[in-house]
């Protein structure tokens, strides 16, 4: 069996092919575990996971505290409000601490781009990016790969549209890397203020309005619109962000008939998704809220399943 | 006693000659400067130097650091500085005024002065905020703070935004002899960037500080001194369009001048990459074609003067996320070899690197230097050409250590600094001599 050479997962840019799949296959082999009666396996008994959250999280929080204990790992959860950030600690001084406690995996999301790569050079514990700033969401690209090879039997070969603030979202960018990775090809979407700069240098097309961009596709991704960002200039305002840039079902005629329509979530109802398109036949949104659980059991397996890394010498 | 500095290959910016000459110095200037073989006094008054196949050149100016004095002295002091500076090669650093308190007033400007003199080590002038505080409303008092020592004006980081007070300050300034040196930035569009917005900036995730925020500031300095007939100085320039305006300003004949630094021709964008904070400077590091345009206005005249920006930080600014970590490198140390690499890329002349180095600033600023003159103030470097040292933070003399260019092998380095016929710093002060 092919084994996963990483000591840390902190972008998608670092995994090859071989590793997505690999990630993804073992994601399928765990999924059944979440739907037994006694959803939990002793794999990681004696392991221990810290959930370190510098920003607010419902969804990525609950998924990776279930994934570890669903594989009976030890966990404890820390956020920036109840730490020694609020009394002026620096990640790296943070780190240290942590790393004395001996944790075997840390999972950290930052508002801060890179802050997960710091970590991931101060501590020997295995790292986890769940998002880092404007950067990347590798798990939460790894688990979206998953529901679109479920659902669509492949990834090779599809036409994506990823629809919405483009330039300030951390699941978008690691999905353009993964796809492209995977073989797909990428549409970006939605006002000029939220596309990033030189954005074909990321080997996508850009195609702003989104009946154009939703033509013909295979899969539909729609993103949160950050209404604090309303501030900042990048749009007018709702109502108007909704009218000529939010998926409903006229525009969502365009796509192939057999589209799926994603959201990392959590979802602006009536902004950038329609309520009828959210709930309708073709979302697949809570799909995906499942199979993150399934995705990051996968990582915590292939990071800190089986013997510990120097430990066999 | 007199020091003969013997055979050295002396160069003059100002008639763009290298020539093997012999340089006598006592009691603080030079006594004699004569084609080599021409003196041969040898004798317990002479402490000879010898200098073949070494470069004999105006000490360097800096006019652009750092020294962080009074207010943040456990990243350098106006000693430290002053120490990494001679060995640098560099015989006169003007400093900016964004200390704590702000260098806005005589007291602090006299200040600096004396840590200064108390160093005794190379020249230190003292660059004075153009606004109180920094705040970019009332202006400073330049004829008081002229007349305790200041040399020119600048609100570096926190850029004049009001244009009728950076008029004013043109005006006003010009009577004093001040120098005006603007950091141009439109804070509104940089905002929280971090490096530069490019192909970059959208790989790696992190917000981008647009070539334009510079160049719209570039612009409307020209434009004011189009309006006022005044001089202003255009600090560190990094992008291609910086270079544009500022060779249309001066095709027009107005008197705006310009920096640039040497990071800003030596590594682009991508040394970012792997979220290096030591290659996070502000204006941040551009694209490859601003470092080539970057390089033919150097080449060209366009760019007028090499400077550090020498901006000392410790770890606790540093060694923190990205994002939160502050802007800037220190330079002092490094930037003759790297202005050296240009000679050897055929860019600049040995003449014209120097002259960037030390006549230009030093007209620019109006302080002494810049040429080699018999009966003339002995401020001069000799630097080993050849030379070739990888530097590690051991090394540095500054208080900090946060460079990119810290265990990279450069080549062209500075062996003695002279200050008024002092020897300030010597690399190799046992064997070199007789």
């Amino acid at each position: 069996m092919s084994t996963f050479q990483h000591k840390d997962l902190l972008s998608m840019e670092q995994l090859s092919v071989k590793d997505i799949n690999l990630v993804l296959d073992t994601a399928e082999s765990l999924k059944e575990i979440s739907l037994r009666e006694i959803k939990k396996v002793p794999t990681l008994r004696g392991k221990s996971v810290i959930h370190f959250f510098y920003e607010p999280s419902t969804r990525t929080r609950t998924s990776f505290e279930m994934a570890a204990k669903r594989l009976s790992a030890d966990t404890m959860s820390l956020s920036a409000s109840g730490s020694s950030i609020v009394k002026g600690e620096t990640l790296i001084d943070t780190a240290r601490n942590l790393q004395a406690m001996n944790p075997d995996l840390i999972v950290i999301r930052h508002s801060a781009t890179g802050a997960p790569h710091l970590l991931a050079r101060e501590v020997a514990a295995s790292v986890i990016n769940a998002g880092d700033g404007i950067n990347e969401h590798p798990t939460q690209a790894l688990l979206d790969l998953y529901t679109i090879r479920e659902r669509k039997g492949r990834i090779k070969g599809l036409d994506v549209a990823i629809i919405g603030d483009i330039a300030h979202s951390r699941v978008a960018r690691s999905n353009i890397i993964g796809l492209l990775k995977m073989g797909a090809r990428v549409t970006i979407s939605g006002p000029p203020t939220m596309i990033p700069c030189e954005a074909e240098s990321l080997g996508v097309q850009v195609i702003h309005d989104p009946v154009q961009a939703v033509r013909g596709k295979d899969v539909v991704m729609m993103l949160r619109i950050q209404l604090e960002r309303q501030s900042r200039v990048l749009f007018p305002g709702v109502r108007e962000y909704a009218a000529f840039f939010g998926l409903n079902q006229a525009r969502m005629k365009h796509a192939k008939k057999d589209v799926i329509i994603m959201h990392p979530g959590p979802i602006n109802r009536g902004v950038e998704i329609a309520s009828d398109v959210a709930d309708g036949p073709y979302s697949v949104i809570l799909d995906q809220v499942a199979n993150g659980v399934a995705i990051r059991m996968a990582l915590l397996y292939l990071l800190i399943g089986g013997s510990r890394r120097g430990d066999m010498d | 006693m007199a020091i003969w500095i013997r055979g050295g290959r002396v160069v003059d910016p100002l008639k763009g000659t290298v020539e093997e000459q012999d340089v006598v110095v006592d009691r603080g200037r030079i006594q004699r400067l004569a084609p080599w073989g021409g003196f041969n006094e040898d004798g317990p008054r002479v402490k000879k130097i010898e200098a073949r196949g070494r470069l004999v050149v105006p000490g360097l100016v800096d006019m652009h650091v750092h020294l962080r004095e009074p207010g943040h002295e456990y990243k350098e002091t106006v000693a430290t500085g002053a120490r990494a500076g001679a060995a640098g090669g560099f015989t006169a650093l003007a400093c900016m005024p964004n200390t704590d308190p702000v260098n806005d007033n005589r007291s602090v400007t006299e200040f600096i002065l004396g840590q200064a003199r108390a160093a005794n080590l190379v020249r230190v002038y003292p660059v004075a905020a153009v606004t109180q505080g920094q705040k970019g409303e009332a202006l400073t008092e330049f004829g008081d703070l002229e007349a305790a020592g200041a040399v020119g004006l600048s609100d570096d980081g926190l850029p004049v935004v009001n244009s009728e007070v950076m008029r004013r300050a043109l005006e006003y300034a010009q009577y004093y002899g001040l120098t005006v040196i603007s950091h141009c930035e439109d804070r509104s569009l940089s905002a929280e960037g971090a490096m530069h917005e490019g192909t970059v900036s959208s790989q790696i995730g992190l917000p981008g500080i647009p070539a334009a925020s510079e160049e719209i500031m570039v612009f409307r300095e020209i434009a004011l001194s189009r309006l006022t007939n005044c001089p202003v100085h255009i600090a560190h320039v990094s992008t291609e369009g910086s270079v544009a305006l500022i060779r249309r300003a001066k095709e027009d004949g107005l008197a705006v001048t310009a920096e640039t630094a040497p990071h800003y021709f030596t590594l682009d964008h991508t040394a970012v990459n792997g979220y290096r904070t030591d290659a996070k400077m502000n204006p941040p590091l551009r694209r490859p074609e601003d470092v080539e345009a970057v390089k033919q206005g150097l080449e060209q005249g366009v760019i007028d003067v090499i400077a550090t920006d020498h901006a000392p930080h410790s770890p606790l600014e540093k060694d923190v996320e990205f994002e939160q970590a502050a802007f800037g490198i220190i330079g002092l140390e490094t930037a003759l070899p790297l202005t050296l690499a240009l000679v050897e890329q055929g860019i600049l002349s040995l003449a014209g690197a120097i002259s960037k180095l030390s006549l230009n600033p030093a007209r620019i600023i109006n302080v002494e230097g810049g040429r080699l003159e018999q009966g003339g103030p002995a401020h001069l470097t000799v630097i080993d050409p050849k030379a070739e040292y990888t530097l590690g933070p051991e090394d540095i003399k500054s208080k900090s250590k946060n460079s990119p260019f810290l265990n990279v092998p450069l080549k062209g380095w500075a062996e003695l600094t002279m200050v008024g016929g002092r020897i300030v710093w010597d690399r190799h002060p046992s064997h070199t001599r007789s």
